[in-house]
């Protein structure tokens, strides 16, 4: 056969021609644009309108960004700016505020010269949430503490730093990097004195206040060890709180007063009134969301639970605090939380809100904790009760561990919420980024009237914190993927 | 042989109460209770003797005094001569109608968003992410306020408006012009909707606590009534339809039965719509919709589509790739098989969710402050408790108002998804 | 046992927080800061500047009570508190004094428990609108739009005007007077009322002050002053008499600049009780008994104050007109300080 083809066939291609080239239409920008842009009618009315609405915003707003001002010291200076180089009539952006006033977006009426103090907390944050977050995984540890450190060595440059706190600050975070080769799990130690470390760096004053307060707690861990095995557990955890308990009524200040007399050292004091912008936004963030989540797991265990009274107690906290708005919290926090009280006792209205908070996130939480306890397979409870663990070594153990590590990203949107609402503290008075200083900004004479730029520039802030914590969370979130399914 | 049952009965002791597991819940929600209800007493004392030192009484009869202010936007009569509690009345309207409308925009604008963020259109898609990413994570508070300068800012004031004789004689026309037909005037104080009046109304009916318009409840009456009918027939359509196979031509009916009657009432009251007018400083005439107002709507609506539109996307790509296919394989379009095969199922993922972004509108509301817009809050919460200094009263009749509106609206959406939710059999 | 000792704390501990506030005077000198409740940020009256520092016409005198009191004029914490929640700081204590731009009314004086101890500024409701809308007298604003602060009187003073003169608004309430100011300049609302002094101040600071009018009628009395606690009156007294010991200084021609040299010059027998020269009236009232002449040495006497944050040649330009000594046809008059 192939013979007699052979034959009559003069010419056989034994290579393969090289592909041709796809049709223009099938190639390049042309295909993809075909595909992605105009593929149905649908498709090409909707690319039209999103074509126009961009081209629309665009032309409406890059005028005004283009005639950008960054050198002047009003708002009217700004405008003869940009009505000599853009002709009249023409708007344009006035950044000279932000240029101006930044610092007081970010800390507030914070003195000046202590801006190292909070930048140093923010800083050490970091530090202290790595040895939760990683527990005993050695790379990661020292990838985190390393930017940190990276990130102190900058902003505490350039924040201008005594040499004294500069050197130290460096020094333990370089010590702690050590530790995290050798024995990763005594990093914890760090993680419990940081709310101490935090307050009084933010705050200032004697250090020997959070020294006293925190040997409180030591104090509270010494006894229920000493006590414990003579008495039992219950009691003795009692009998460590009750210690506790009157350490702090009695003696603390006493203590601290009677420290600081012998050994002064300390700080140059902060009143919370000076606290404002992003600090404050920040301070009750976290403060909130870190007080309220042993709140939210009582709770959510308390609605989970079989006791009866306790499970409705939780459930009429939860139900209570999520059917009202933060927005009348905060004012419970101004106006009535002192009929509540005893009379004639005040404190710090940030302290009050950041009570009312607190109680806000732990009801948030504890709906997305009860979220992660439902997602455990019964299975587990089961497994748990088969090991004869008592109730809370089950908890502690099996349970807990598993539905945190499963709401971790719910945790991480809550704490984001929790985080843009703290605008809301605005309407109590207080100095929050977005209402607070940008109205004492317009109070100054030299910038009545500006509106427009303290929004993009706090509303830009706001997102590329929000942005990336949402984005690490869902980064997380694929990493403490444990299961394999 | 007696082993198994042969348990010793130990007697009662004290110390089972925290040991034994039988005896232990009872003791940890006695202790429980004991500590709340001293919690509960400890606040309630400290309130009463705080009451005292200020000489103030716990009553609410000042809800029945003359209120004394204005409120710009009221959907119920008030006047400053009202009482708080009518002032409080307005308020809670005015929070439930921005919530109303709230929701229906964020859910209409965020399934369109969910849906369009899955095209293959590579520009919408972006364009929709990027919409999303930026209303998420930037505070409602900032969307509320630059809608307001937005508004306020961009539109033309009611003077320019004005066609003077010199404009007129010049053939000039005005720098500013009314919408839709002229009947819609946009202001920068607010969007001047046309009024609907009745030559020959019903009038009002007295009931001593509230007052009814009676127009307004016989044209709903005859609308409902309309609705009925046409299920009825429709109902009727379809059992022909079972019985005999031929389904009987009814829009012509269903057109009539809708329309006529609400058309024929409508004339019968001598409907009409008073267009506004710019007299003096302002438009007089029709319905003033005050910016603040649209600004919150505007907002809310923006910034809680976002999250819905995140919701519709989860809830859509829960849906198994097997479902479209097999829609593809019956040669069902791609946008009837969104509509019949895809959104159904998925709005069984999508409505739990939905249920608390509806409740976050809700509550969310309340920052209405922000822009002075007169809601529960602004009227209770704010001005009466500031003009008669009752803070203790206020806060806690408007929390119980808040509370009741959340209960009210997630059981109502609770129902709803029952009905929803496959049965499981 | 435990149990009992342990509630018995507790409840020593509610008693001893009950038993903390004895009087706001001693409170203040305890603690070594004046704690004053402020606006948060009214052009001239009182606002932070760029570094914090809290300047104006109510500041001023929140400095004064400090220097007579605890001798320093700069110890004194700014609490700004909005419309809203002024009186209930003050109530609960979180703030010793308010010097706010608060009306003295009756309502206030009974019902909210609240002393009003002097009138800092007499000040009347004002309307401002723009020259071209062609009104002259605020009883033409038929039909108008009117931006209203929320939180204060005018809100009640401008719903009995409106009623009096049986003609209608549109009232756009707004939350601070910045935002106020931008709506009534963007066109928003036809009028913007508020104290004569606020829209005069607003009025200084508009880029086209000329095109801007501000009505004749006056349609309220607002006597503007510092407000403290209801039942504690040695703290009242000291805020009243520091407020007229500025006063009287400024009858008597003490000022800042010259206060040590009068004091040791002085034939005045006033003035000598006054600055602490002889007698003991600062004695009296609880504080150092040259108190009063810290005070004045500070901040200045009421003419000082006045002239350096609102009067004529600052920006905001009011002039003094009732706020005048009772000698100069106005109506701030101190009682003999005797």
């Amino acid at each position: 056969m192939s013979d007699t083809h052979a034959l009559t066939v003069t010419f056989v291609r034994d290579t393969m021609l090289p592909p041709a080239p796809p049709p223009v239409g099938e190639r390049g920008a042309v295909k993809w644009m075909r595909e992605n842009l105009f593929s149905t009618p649908l498709n090409i009315a909707l690319t039209v309108v999103g074509l126009l609405a961009v081209y629309a915003l665009v032309t409406a707003a890059l005028p005004w960004w283009l005639n950008s001002v960054w050198n002047a010291g009003s708002l009217s200076e700004c405008r003869q700016i940009v009505a000599a180089s853009a002709g009249e009539g023409a708007t344009g952006a006035c950044w000279a505020m932000i240029r101006e006033r930044w610092h007081q977006f970010l800390f507030g009426f914070y003195p000046p010269s202590q801006y190292w103090r909070p930048v140093l907390a923010l800083g050490l944050l970091a530090a202290a949430l790595a040895p939760v977050l990683f527990a005993g995984q050695k790379r990661n540890l020292t990838i985190v503490l390393g930017s940190v450190a990276v990130y102190l060595l900058v902003t505490l440059y350039l924040a201008a730093t005594p040499a004294g706190a500069f050197a130290l600050s460096i020094a333990v975070i370089l010590g702690m990097i050590g530790l995290a080769q050798v024995q990763p799990g005594r990093l914890l130690w760090f993680t419990l004195l940081y709310p101490a470390l935090c307050f009084w760096l933010l705050w200032g004053g004697s250090i020997w206040s959070p020294v006293v307060v925190m040997a409180g707690f030591a104090l509270l861990y010494g006894v229920f060890r000493l006590a414990s095995p003579v008495i039992g557990l219950a009691p003795g955890a009692a009998a460590g709180i009750l210690v506790a308990v009157l350490w702090w009524l009695y003696l603390d200040i006493p203590t601290a007063r009677a420290l600081q007399q012998a050994l002064p050292f300390g700080l140059q004091s902060v009143n919370s009134d000076q606290f404002g912008g992003f600090l404050l936004a920040i301070v009750i963030g976290v403060t909130g969301i870190t007080f309220s989540l042993p709140i939210g797991i009582l709770l959510a265990l308390g609605r989970q639970s079989d006791m009866l009274i306790v499970k409705t107690l939780s459930v009429g906290f939860i139900e209570f605090i999520r059917g009202v708005p933060l927005i009348t919290l905060l004012f419970t926090a101004s106006l009535l939380l002192q009929y509540f009280l005893p009379p004639g006792t005040t404190f710090d209205i940030i302290l009050r809100v950041i009570i009312l908070v607190t109680f806000f996130a732990a009801a948030y939480l504890a709906e997305v904790i009860r979220g992660g306890l439902a997602a455990l397979p019964r299975g587990q409870y089961e497994a748990a009760d088969a090991l004869g663990l008592d109730y809370w070594r089950a908890q502690r153990l099996i349970i807990l561990p598993q539905a945190l590590k499963v709401s971790i990203p719910a945790i991480v949107s809550t704490f984001i919420g929790l985080f843009k609402d703290t605008t809301l503290v605005a309407f109590v008075g207080l100095m929050d980024p977005l209402k607070g200083v940008t109205q004492i900004v317009r109070a100054d004479i030299n910038w009545k009237g500006i509106y427009w730029e303290p929004y993009i520039f706090v509303g830009a802030i706001f997102f590329i914190i929000c942005f990336g914590m949402s984005r690490y969370s869902m980064y997380l979130e694929q990493k403490l993927k444990t299961d394999h399914r | 042989m007696a082993m198994a049952t042969d348990v010793p009965k130990d007697s009662f002791r004290l110390s089972m109460l925290i040991y034994d597991t039988r005896y232990r819940s009872y003791t940890i929600q006695i202790v429980v209770l004991i500590l709340f209800a001293m919690a509960v007493a400890w606040l309630l004392n400290n309130t009463v003797q705080n009451l005292a030192v200020r000489g103030k009484q716990f009553d609410y009869s000042f809800l029945w005094q003359r209120a004394g202010y204005d409120i710009g936007q009221q959907l119920i009569p008030y006047t400053n001569d009202s009482t708080h509690f009518r002032a409080l009345l307005v308020g809670l309207l005015n929070t439930l109608v921005v919530a109303f409308w709230g929701c229906i925009f964020a859910t209409i604008l965020g399934v369109i968003v969910g849906v369009l963020r899955l095209s293959n259109n590579w520009l919408i898609g972006r364009l929709m992410t990027i919409y999303v990413e930026i209303f998420r994570n930037v505070p409602l508070l900032l969307w509320i306020l630059l809608s307001y300068v937005i508004l306020s800012e961009t539109t033309p004031q009611p003077r320019d408006f004005r066609v003077t004789d010199e404009m007129a004689a010049a053939g000039e026309e005005p720098a500013a012009s009314m919408m839709l037909f002229d009947t819609v005037a946009v202001t920068n104080r607010g969007t001047n909707i046309p009024a609907p009046l009745f030559d020959r109304g019903l009038g009002t009916l007295d009931l001593g606590f509230m007052t009814l318009n009676l127009t307004f409840w016989a044209i709903l009456a005859v609308i409902a009534g309309s609705i009925w009918v046409n299920r009825r027939i429709l109902a009727s359509a379809r059992a022909q339809q079972e019985a005999t196979g031929d389904r009987p031509v009814t829009w012509w009916k269903s057109i009539l039965v809708l329309f006529a009657p609400t058309i024929l009432l409508l004339v019968a009251l001598g409907f009409h719509l008073e267009i506004p007018e710019l007299r003096g400083f302002n438009f007089a005439g029709g319905i003033l919709v005050a910016h603040s107002f649209t600004a919150l709507t505007i907002a809310l609506s923006l910034y809680t589509a976002a999250f819905i539109a995140e919701i519709v996307r989860a809830g859509i790509l829960a849906i198994s790739r097997g479902q479209t296919e097999a829609a593809f394989a019956l040669g069902l379009r791609p946008n009837r098989t969104m509509s019949l095969i895809i959104l159904p199922q998925a709005l069984r993922v999508i409505i739990p969710p939905l249920i608390s972004q509806y409740l976050n509108l809700t509550k969310n509301t309340s920052l209405g402050i922000a822009v002075s817009y007169l809601d529960l809050r602004g009227t209770l919460g704010g001005i009466s408790l500031n003009q008669t200094g009752r803070e203790l009263e206020c806060m806690l009749l408007m929390m119980l108002i808040y509370l009741s509106i959340s209960l009210i609206i997630s059981s109502l959406m609770n129902l709803y998804n029952k009905s929803v939710q496959l049965k499981a059999r | 046992m435990k149990k009992t000792v342990f509630f018995g704390a507790l409840a020593a501990t509610t008693l001893l927080a009950g038993l903390a506030s004895a009087g706001t005077l001693d409170d203040v000198k305890a603690r070594g800061e004046l704690i004053c409740g402020s606006n948060t940020g009214l052009t001239g009256f009182g606002a932070p500047d760029a570094s914090g520092n809290w300047a104006g016409f109510d500041v001023d005198l929140c400095r004064a009570i400090a220097a007579a009191v605890l001798g320093d004029a700069t110890k004194v914490k700014f609490v700004p508190t909005t419309g809203e929640t002024r009186f209930t700081a003050l109530q609960s204590g979180e703030v010793d004094v308010l010097i706010r731009n608060s009306t003295w009314t009756a309502t206030r004086d009974s019902e909210l428990s609240l002393d009003f101890v002097a009138v800092n500024y007499y000040d009347g409701q004002g309307f401002m609108v723009k020259k071209d809308l062609g009104v002259s007298s605020a009883k033409e604003l038929d039909g108008a739009t009117v931006c209203i602060q929320t939180g204060t009187t005018t809100e009640l003073n401008l719903a009995d005007f409106f009623k009096q003169n049986n003609i209608s608004y549109q009232p756009v309430t707004v939350g601070d007077d910045s935002e106020a100011q931008r709506q009534y300049l963007a066109g928003a609302c036809d009028a913007y009322t508020t104290d004569a002094s606020g829209l005069a101040a607003s009025r200084a600071t508009m880029p086209d002050a000329e095109n801007h009018i501000i009505l004749p009628e006056i349609i309220s009395k607002e006597p503007l002053g510092p407000v403290v606690r209801h039942g504690d009156s040695q703290w009242g007294d000291v805020v009243r008499w520091t407020y007229y010991a500025l006063l009287i200084a400024e009858e008597k021609g003490v000022t800042s600049a010259n206060v040590n040299e009068v004091a040791t010059s002085t034939t005045d027998e006033e003035v000598k009780r006054l600055l602490g020269v002889s007698g003991d009236f600062g004695a009296k009232f609880g504080i150092d008994n040259a108190g009063f002449k810290t005070a004045i040495a500070a901040v200045g006497n009421y003419g000082e104050i006045y002239a350096r944050n609102i009067g004529e040649g600052t920006t905001i330009n009011l002039a003094r007109g009732l706020n005048a000594l009772w000698t100069q046809g106005g109506l701030q008059y101190a009682p003999p300080f005797r």
